[in-house]
């Protein structure tokens, strides 16, 4: 079922969890709320939830406006950060729980659950107590429980982040496999950018209470909306170099230094930047200049890493460290003077006061 | 920590021990032991400590005693009486206070103070109460139509009116532990049950029961052994008097009674081992159905 928010809002006393938050989640997509703690990714699931009610904007299940429906009449289903699994009930008897709660039949709801447990790969487990299972099976109940009743909605806060770092990438995957085979619209939230960015089909980026950005992944990458997505995606993270923007509006100067890169995406049109920019590059965008009359960004090699197939060089520009993924075939030693070019398109530009990102990029 | 005892470190425990056990030793364990040899003692001359003779017929008179049958009676009255509506009304007043209130504080402090209060004072107010002419109760029910019950002299009435004074007596205790029993459910389950769709009722009777079961089991326990040794509601509500015509006599009522009143040690020894060995009996049997029922 598609989700709608319009400026939904809410306020904790005097703090704003959630500011005047707009986006439409398509039906059956895969969407990750991705953000830094307190951002209000949970809060805005909750709301979404029924769990708080929103202070102000309205909340639409397709075309059914949701504000004032209890969480028990929103047809969703919800798996925990701790999965909150009932501890007196065996397994079955919890991936029961919802269709008996909805006074279905005992060997209708017995058969459902079943089904549901052989979906999440539990069939074997269904006597247990929750507190004889691993963290990935109680996981998998939770899932299960989720989804017997058939919600149209299903929504997970955090679920990875009480597993342990392989299980997480199994459950990643198993979540985005049960996800495709029941084709249901689901809301994801994650403090993990890794696992926001492999599994969604869209991510919702959060800082502060505000949307930031909602698109694919990769679109996110490549082109973000401002220096907060920029730098929050990405390992090693995007450099960022204080620079000022030319009268030509097509060359930038680095701050400090002699350098002049030139911008080969046209800048935003309406725009009216102020000369104080920002220059981002990520790491793997640099490569080793040769050539000595192209530009670059002059700088000694203070760290060499090599990593599997990469060289992570660390080069310092101004006093400051500037990590670069370069190809190993060229050999370079600490301490040599490297000039690091920057590949076409790649650049981004960000207003200094705003953060906004300057550049127009083809996609848009 | 893993050292293993020695002589020298038994000894120095032992000293520290030493001040509670010999008070626990002096008027908890010498008298629970003096007591269960008096049981035995048929031929007695108390003032000069001189045992003529033992044997079992404390017991039998006992057994042959109908006003010990009455008390054992009334007792088991009283206990299925008290203990069944104050853990109901205690868990209710519980769930209520477990709410976000207002003054939620000032209610909880308000329905502890019966507990911390004296019995006797408790009791001397619950006697206006009942009066049968001036009391609240009878004047309360009036409203209803209801026309005044003898609380205090009636004898059908006296034991109903014990009950009630106890009931309200003992809830404050209920409360508190339920209410810690409460704050110990994670919030999560009751948010994961209203996703799942449970009404209020629901999540009270499929998850706060289940839950707080232990917290149930621990309490009933309590109560009932609680409610098995009651005396001093008896003897304050009355007036010193076990209820119109014997009809709040109590166990522990009728040990008192032959202790003090009759000095017969013997009889009341055996009678505190009888009752001593319903509350023993009673208390291995709930913890035999706790065990199967308190799971998780």
């Amino acid at each position: 079922m598609e989700v709608q928010m319009k400026d939904v809002t809410m306020q904790f006393n005097n703090i704003t969890a959630v500011d005047r938050m707009n986006v439409t989640i398509e039906d059956g997509e895969l969407v990750s709320m991705l953000g830094p703690s307190g951002c209000g990714k949970s809060t805005t699931l909750f709301m979404l939830a029924g769990l708080y009610k929103p202070t102000a904007g309205e909340i639409f299940f397709g075309d059914r406006l949701v504000n004032k429906i209890e969480p028990e009449h929103r047809e969703i289903g919800m798996v925990f950060q701790n999965y909150a699994l009932y501890p007196h009930l065996s397994v079955l008897k919890n991936i029961m729980f919802p269709l008996k709660m909805r006074k279905v039949s005992k060997g209708e709801a017995e058969e459902l659950a079943r089904e549901m447990a052989k979906l999440v790969q539990i069939d074997h487990l269904l006597d247990r107590k929750p507190g004889q299972l691993s963290g990935g099976q109680q996981q998998r109940v939770a899932i299960a429980r989720a989804l017997v009743k058939k919600p149209k909605i299903l929504l997970l806060d955090e679920p990875l982040s009480n597993l342990d770092a392989r299980l997480r990438l199994e459950m990643r995957e198993e979540i985005r496999r049960i996800q495709q085979e029941v084709k249901i619209t689901t809301i994801f939230v994650t403090h993990d950018q890794e696992e926001a960015m492999s599994i969604s089909d869209k991510i919702l980026l959060m800082k502060d209470g505000k949307f930031q950005q909602f698109c694919p992944p990769q679109e996110m990458y490549d082109h973000p909306e401002n220096e907060f997505v920029a730098s929050f995606l990405g390992s090693p993270p995007i450099n960022l170099f204080p620079a000022s923007l030319m009268d030509n509006l097509k060359d930038v100067s680095i701050s400090g230094t002699n350098d002049v890169i030139t911008l080969s995406s046209p800048l935003k049109e309406g725009m009216d930047p102020a000369r104080q920019v920002t220059l981002g590059i990520r790491p793997e965008d640099f490569y080793i200049e040769t050539d000595e009359k192209k530009q670059g960004i002059l700088g000694k090699t203070i760290m060499v890493e090599r990593i599997g197939r990469d060289n992570l060089l660390n080069v310092e520009v101004q006093n400051k460290t500037v990590r670069a993924i370069v190809s190993p075939d060229l050999r370079i030693e600490r301490g040599d003077v490297v000039k690091l070019g920057i590949l076409p398109e790649r650049a981004h530009l960000f207003a200094v006061h705003t953060g906004e990102n300057l550049l127009d990029s083809k996609l848009r | 920590m893993n050292d293993t005892p020695t002589i020298g470190k038994t000894l120095k425990a032992l000293l520290y021990l030493a001040p509670a056990l010999l008070i626990i030793g002096t008027f908890n364990i010498y008298p629970i032991i003096k007591s269960f040899l008096m049981s035995f003692y048929t031929d007695y001359d108390y003032f000069k400590d001189i045992v003529n003779e033992r044997g079992l017929s404390n017991y039998s008179y006992i057994f042959q005693d109908p006003e010990f049958w009455l008390s054992m009676k009334n007792t088991m009255i009283f206990v299925i009486g008290v203990v069944p509506i104050s853990i109901i009304l205690s868990l209710g007043i519980a769930v209520l206070l477990n709410q976000k209130i207002k003054f939620r504080g000032f209610f909880r402090t308000v329905y502890f103070i019966p507990f911390v209060t004296s019995v006797v004072a408790v009791s001397i107010v619950w006697r206006w109460i009942f009066h049968t002419q001036y009391g609240l109760l009878n004047h309360f029910l009036g409203f209803f139509g209801v026309s005044p019950i003898k609380w205090l002299s009636d004898p059908q009435m006296a034991m109903p009116a014990l009950i009630i004074l106890a009931v309200w007596k003992g809830l404050g205790y209920n409360i508190i532990i339920f209410l810690a029993g409460l704050q110990n459910i994670n919030q999560q389950y009751y948010l994961a049950a209203k996703i799942d769709g449970a009404s209020s009722w629901q999540r009270f009777k499929n998850i706060t029961v289940p839950l707080l079961s232990s917290t149930t089991f621990f309490i009933s326990i309590i109560s009932i052994i609680n409610s098995f040794k009651v005396f001093d509601e008896v003897f304050a509500l009355f007036g010193g008097q076990p209820g119109p015509a014997n009809s709040a006599q109590t166990v522990v009522y009728y040990i008192f009674n032959k202790f003090y009143g009759e000095w017969d040690f013997g009889v009341a020894s055996a009678a505190a081992y009888a009752l001593f060995i319903v509350i023993f009996i009673l208390t291995l049997v709930q913890l035999y159905v706790g065990k199967r029922k308190v799971n998780y």
